[in-house]
């Protein structure tokens, strides 16, 4: 079967730094895979390359056929990648619920040309779809500003699935989150893409998190991938025992 | 679908009393009204690229292109239908927001305000060299005809014009009100908010200013028609950096939120300023410095905040979003 994601030779280097060596790696549709890694190295660089923010020095990215690495950002979006943010990326002097309005707009049809009514019935059913999903019905008016950090990174995933991706890379979605928040909001996340064929890619440094939701792990160290494989045997690694989780005996 | 009716139904009102008030107001309220009208539509404008997040200095361009193509089109076509010279003067305006739009759509915040600033200036500097154009001196305009209709009095040139501007403003704020509530409205706000996100979800921060640039041009130059048909006159003062100031006050003072504070600010400033001239002849900017000072300092979120609250619309989506708090 062919992978949904195939990434080959991708390579970055910020001068002499080099923060992607050589990444070759794929994805199967629909697979839960867990990104680990101390800082530096090089996971949310590789999410940057692959969502478009980052132009790769070398390498392809390719996505159900089509390459697209080098791509802006809003060019990688139509071809089915989406990502949320370790820092929630919302539109502050906004409700929830318009943001998700906003997300669901420029995901619709005709997108954000339409001088339709934000609140027309579809979009309001959509919206409401998303909130109960999510579990963001409480707060969909409250400011942005209010709202605790595990229900602004609800929002930012939210705002991610909105056009049904084929590939959804979550940068760190339990970062900043109280120790206790972290299961139930990866259980809310992992619920509301359930019926979704999505292949997920989350960079975590949990890692009880990735034990349990990831179905495969990659382990980032200098910008290379030491490790690839089911959850046990990558956190079992001694490499990644020794360079990643600092669990060597 | 029953917002539009209900924005159409309420501007045709509004259409149908300001024509009747204005039979029964005073002569020299209906001119201080037509000018607040035709300002305010040209404010409107900047309000709508003020929900993207810019700021224009140099309003002033597409508010002489305006008036310059509704006057040298009476002076070397002979056409003088204010109806054609109003729509012809928001055309040309709009041709050259689109010229310009794709090169002022990549900038933000200051960089934005200074290149607008530097265009109005430029169109100002021509306007007053080129004497085919009127000079430094501009030029007059004769009374105009209104669809076949060639009114007999000076009363009579006044209460047409003032009929054509209010049909002007009901038609631009029942629009804008329609485009704030829109999809592609909230999307200007979002611009504001975070450009990165708008293009991560998929949408252009480029194509949104450069879109809103343009209705801002259109609604300067159907501002700068009307003006100039209302006066009677044109000259380069149309395209100088103190009347785009003038908008970016009338933007201020309305705040961004409600389209009727647009035009009820507007008259403020028009009333402030012509009894400020009358009693300070001197001193009447600084009357209306102070006034804005108060404004700035009581309503930092402009008159438009007085009317949501009256209407208790959410904080979140406009007054907020206003203030930037």
């Amino acid at each position: 079967m062919t992978p949904l994601l195939q990434i080959t030779g991708l390579q970055k280097s910020f001068g002499a730094v080099v923060a992607a060596r050589d990444i070759s790696v794929f994805a199967r549709r629909g697979e839960r895979l867990g990104l680990i890694g101390n800082n530096g190295a090089g996971k949310t660089t590789f999410v940057n390359l692959v969502t478009g923010y980052l132009k790769p020095d070398a390498g392809r990215v390719v996505l159900d056929g089509e390459d697209i690495a080098g791509l802006p950002p809003r060019r990688v979006r139509r071809s089915g990648v989406s990502r949320s943010f370790q820092i929630p990326q919302l539109f502050a002097s906004l409700t929830p619920d318009e943001n998700l309005l906003i997300a669901l707009g420029i995901a619709s049809e005709d997108g954000m040309s339409s001088w339709r009514p934000a609140r027309s019935a579809a979009m309001t059913a959509g919206l409401d779809d998303l909130l109960t999903r999510f579990r963001l019905d409480e707060y969909r008016h409250h400011s942005i500003a209010a709202l605790p950090g595990g229900v602004r990174k609800l929002v930012d995933v939210a705002m991610a699935v909105t056009h049904q991706p084929k590939l959804l890379l979550l940068d760190e979605p339990t970062s900043g989150v109280a120790a206790e928040e972290k299961f139930p909001l990866m259980d809310v996340i992992m619920r509301a893409l359930a019926g979704s064929d999505a292949t997920v890619l989350f960079v975590e440094h949990d890692m009880e998190i990735v034990g349990r939701y990831a179905e495969r792990v990659l382990a980032f160290y200098d910008g290379r991938i030491i490790a690839d494989g089911p959850p046990a045997a990558v956190l079992g690694d001694a490499d990644v025992q020794r360079y990643v989780t600092g669990m060597a005996s | 679908m029953a917002g539009w009716l209900r924005t159409s139904a309420a501007a045709l009102v509004c259409f149908v009393a300001l024509v009747l008030l204005g039979r029964v107001l005073p002569n020299w309220f209906v001119l201080v009204a037509t000018l607040a009208f035709a300002k305010g539509i040209v404010a409107l404008g900047l309000v709508v690229l003020m929900r993207c997040g810019l700021v224009s200095f140099g309003q002033g361009i597409f508010f002489c292109t305006g008036a310059y193509a509704a006057g040298l089109t009476i002076r070397l076509l002979g056409l003088d239908d204010g109806v054609l010279l109003t729509a012809l003067g928001g055309l040309l305006a709009l041709i050259l927001g689109l010229i310009i739009a794709p090169l002022l759509a990549g900038y933000r915040g200051i960089f934005f305000a200074t290149l607008t600033l530097a265009l109005s200036m430029i169109a100002y500097g021509i306007l007053d060299k080129v004497s085919w154009l009127g000079g430094s001196d501009g030029f007059n305009l004769h009374a105009p005809s209104f669809v076949g209709y060639h009114p007999a009095t000076p009363q009579d040139v006044s209460y047409a014009i003032f009929v054509l501007t209010s049909l002007a403003t009901v038609v631009a704020a029942a629009l804008c009100r329609i485009h704030f509530d829109s999809l592609r409205g909230l999307l200007s706000l979002a611009a504001r908010d975070n450009e990165i996100r708008v293009e991560y979800l998929g949408a252009s921060v480029r194509w949104v200013s450069g879109m809103n640039f343009a209705v801002a041009a259109l609604l300067a130059g159907i501002g700068g028609a009307l003006s100039a048909l209302s006066l009677g006159h044109i000259d380069p003062d149309f395209a100088f950096w103190t009347t785009s100031g003038e908008f970016v006050f009338l933007a201020i003072l309305s705040g961004y939120a409600s389209v009727t504070a647009v035009f009820v600010a507007s008259i403020i400033v028009e009333l402030v300023r012509s009894y400020s001239s009358q009693y300070f002849p001197n001193t009447w900017q600084g009357a209306l410095g102070l006034f804005l000072l108060l404004v700035i300092l009581f309503l930092p979120q402009g008159l438009g905040s007085l009317l949501l609250v009256r209407r208790g619309k959410p904080k979140s989506q406009e007054v907020r979003a206003e203030s930037g708090k």
